[in-house]
């Protein structure tokens, strides 16, 4: 009578299903440094995404006001203007979505590219890995900044080429890091189960390798957006980037440098903006990391 | 005589050899094996590791490792079909819904991001058109089959114990009731007691859907539990094969296979130590010539050592070895 009581409740237990994703959330969510990174990643992106509702991009971000050059903060212009009157805090705020766009298009598109190329040697092997393998290694010789350089020269300045450029030197990263993770998991027996099963090999790229072969990508891509928003600032700053007026991050700290003395703010803020958001981006790369760790589960 | 087997054998393999090429070396890892599985027949290939037994299971499969297994001879033929002159999309097509197989550890053989449903429906809809309804009711009677609660299918694989992953994957392999069903070492992970419900269980399946299955493994009571004949593997050959019967109640038997069940404890007999065999099996990179037991062989005699034995026969019972095809005509043997 027991043991049919206890089967009765048995039945009624609601099974849950408690996926990889939620696992990760929370333990991501223990993290405070992490959180932190994720809280400030997302004022950056709501900043970036609604730019144009927090200020006007023509009448205020470009609009030049001679006769209030130079003004230190104040609450008509929060962060100060510029030594065409133009008013900082619209500047930095549209540089946020000319910044951000650049460093995730470039990564977006790298990863995607690096994803192809390297699920593409791993999974293929014999000569198509070899050539993959080689033109990634030979693209790596070259150090990042100076191909990026390069690929500007060619392409000529703009947001858009930097943001090639961007993408072309990070991708080898990514084909790279995407060859080995996946060639762990291709030997994997679930892969040969799936195979001995009839499913096909798009499936299997798509359902059972990638999904247990992104996790160091969700790490390395955080990361890279740091890196690439620095360094895009980094040309911008030198000439060859994002050119002026348009405000880009190291576009603005390039054409105000003259006044670092006098009028700090304007170098301040923009900087302050490329420092957080990278220390954003990192901390939650490194959060994303430990989470992922298979090590550190429970 | 041999036409009218054949015609009753679903799977047929003939002469069948498998190399390994790698840079060093090649390795021979099957040789010359003839093999047969009828309808709803269970053959057990036993034999000790590296023997051979999985590189024949993923050659009937097709899923020997690219651009380093090779079959350099022979045929393998599913209901008189040649599976090694398909093409990849054929096999692909076979797979899953003509033969299966399941792998030895279930802690691996499942994705961990994808759910119990998600697995087991991916198989049905990559052989039917069915709605996705359809599927999730067919994964509902298949999961129940094999013992599992259908509300547990909405889990993930690390929500499972090994017993209930393993038969999640028997579900998996029998979700479009396969003809042929390959067990490689399917319980050598579990432990005892779930050893015994998990074979009980897949027996019970196998007779259900009339399915043939080749049980591989090294354990001769799992053979002796559930199936009808046996095929026992040395060095990439058939070196018995027979009934069970065959195998266990025969006078004569291989020097190996008396070597093996020397090996195993026995309740019955009264003895003060195991007798293995010793040493190990030769490198298949560098096969012996002759008898390719000769080395290990109590009884081998100088022509073991030139001469590879033919198959001595006796109605369903093959031995390869000298002993029994007249080419040695003194038996020493007194076991």
């Amino acid at each position: 009578m027991e043991k049919v009581l206890a089967n009765q409740s048995f039945n009624k237990i609601n099974y849950k299903k408690r996926s990889q994703a939620s696992f990760i959330w929370k333990k991501l969510r223990k993290s405070r440094t992490a959180m932190f990174g994720l809280v400030v990643l997302t004022l950056f992106l709501l900043v970036a995404i609604f730019a144009d509702f927090i200020v006007d991009y023509d009448k205020v971000a470009l609009y030049q006001d001679y006769k209030h050059r130079l003004a230190l903060p104040s609450s008509d212009h929060l962060f100060g203007t510029d030594n065409y009157g133009r008013d900082m805090f619209a500047r930095v705020v549209h540089g946020t979505r000319i910044s951000f766009s650049i460093g995730f298009s470039a990564i977006g598109v790298a990863a995607a590219s690096g994803i192809i190329l390297g699920a593409t040697a791993a999974y293929r092997g014999g000569w198509v890995d070899t050539i993959i393998t080689r033109i990634m290694d030979a693209l790596m010789s070259i150090p990042s900044i100076l191909l990026a350089l390069a690929i500007m020269a060619a392409l000529g300045a703009g947001a858009s080429n930097l943001a090639i450029a961007m993408a072309l030197s990070n991708t080898p990263q990514f084909a790279r890091l995407i060859r080995a993770s996946v060639l762990t998991v291709v030997d994997q027996e679930y892969v040969s189960a799936a195979k001995a099963c009839g499913t096909s090999d798009i499936r299997i790229v798509f359902k059972h390798i990638l999904p247990n072969a992104i996790g160091p990508i969700m790490v390395k891509g955080t990361m890279a957006i740091a890196t690439v928003i620095i360094t895009a600032a980094g040309l911008s700053f030198i000439g060859v980037g994002v050119q002026p007026p348009t405000p880009e991050w190291g576009t603005l700290l390039a054409e105000n440098r003259e006044f670092m003395r006098t009028n700090m703010n304007l170098l301040v803020f923009p900087g302050l903006a490329i420092v957080l958001s990278a220390l954003s981006l990192n901390l939650l790369g490194d959060g994303l990391r430990d989470a992922l760790d298979p090590r550190l589960k429970n | 005589m041999i036409n009218e087997a054949n015609i009753n054998a679903l799977l047929n393999i003939e002469d069948l050899s498998v190399e390994y090429r790698t840079d060093d070396a090649i390795f021979k890892a099957v040789n010359n094996v003839s093999l047969e599985v009828k309808r709803g027949e269970t053959l057990g290939l036993v034999g000790e590791t590296g023997a051979g037994k999985t590189t024949l299971a993923l050659s009937i499969m097709g899923l020997l490792p690219k651009n380093i297994g090779f079959l350099t001879s022979g045929r393998i033929c599913l209901n008189g079909q040649d599976l090694a002159k398909l093409s990849e999309l054929e096999m692909q097509r076979l797979r899953g819904s003509s033969f299966s197989m399941i792998f030895q550890d279930p802690m691996t053989s499942l994705n961990p991001l994808m759910t119990v449903e998600e697995q087991i429906a991916e198989v049905l809809h990559a052989h039917n058109h069915i709605s996705k309804e359809e599927a999730s009711k067919k994964v509902d009677e298949i999961l129940q089959l094999v013992g599992i609660q259908a509300g547990r299918k909405v889990e993930y694989p690390h929500q499972f114990s090994g017993g209930m992953k393993q038969r999640v994957v028997i579900a998996m392999a029998l979700a479009c009731e396969p003809e042929l069903l390959i067990a490689d070492e399917p319980t050598t992970a579990l432990d005892v007691t779930i050893q015994a419900q998990v074979l009980s269980m897949m027996n019970d399946l196998k007779n259900k859907f009339n399915t043939s299955m080749i049980m591989i493994t090294h354990d001769l009571g799992v053979v002796a539990a559930i199936c009808d004949s046996v095929a026992i593997m040395y060095s990439g050959e058939i070196i018995e094969k027979g009934t069970v019967e065959d195998i266990y109640n025969s006078e004569k038997h291989h020097p190996y296979t008396v070597g093996l069940f020397g090996s195993i404890p026995n309740l019955t007999k009264k003895t003060k130590r195991l007798s293995p065999i010793e040493g190990l099996m030769p490198d298949s990179a560098d096969l012996l010539k002759g008898c390719k037991f000769n080395d290990r062989c109590p009884m081998a005699q100088s022509i073991c050592k030139e001469k590879e034995p033919s198959y001595y026969t006796d109605g369903t019972h093959s031995i390869k070895c000298h002993i029994f095809t007249g080419e040695i005509y003194k038996i020493t043997n007194k076991e």
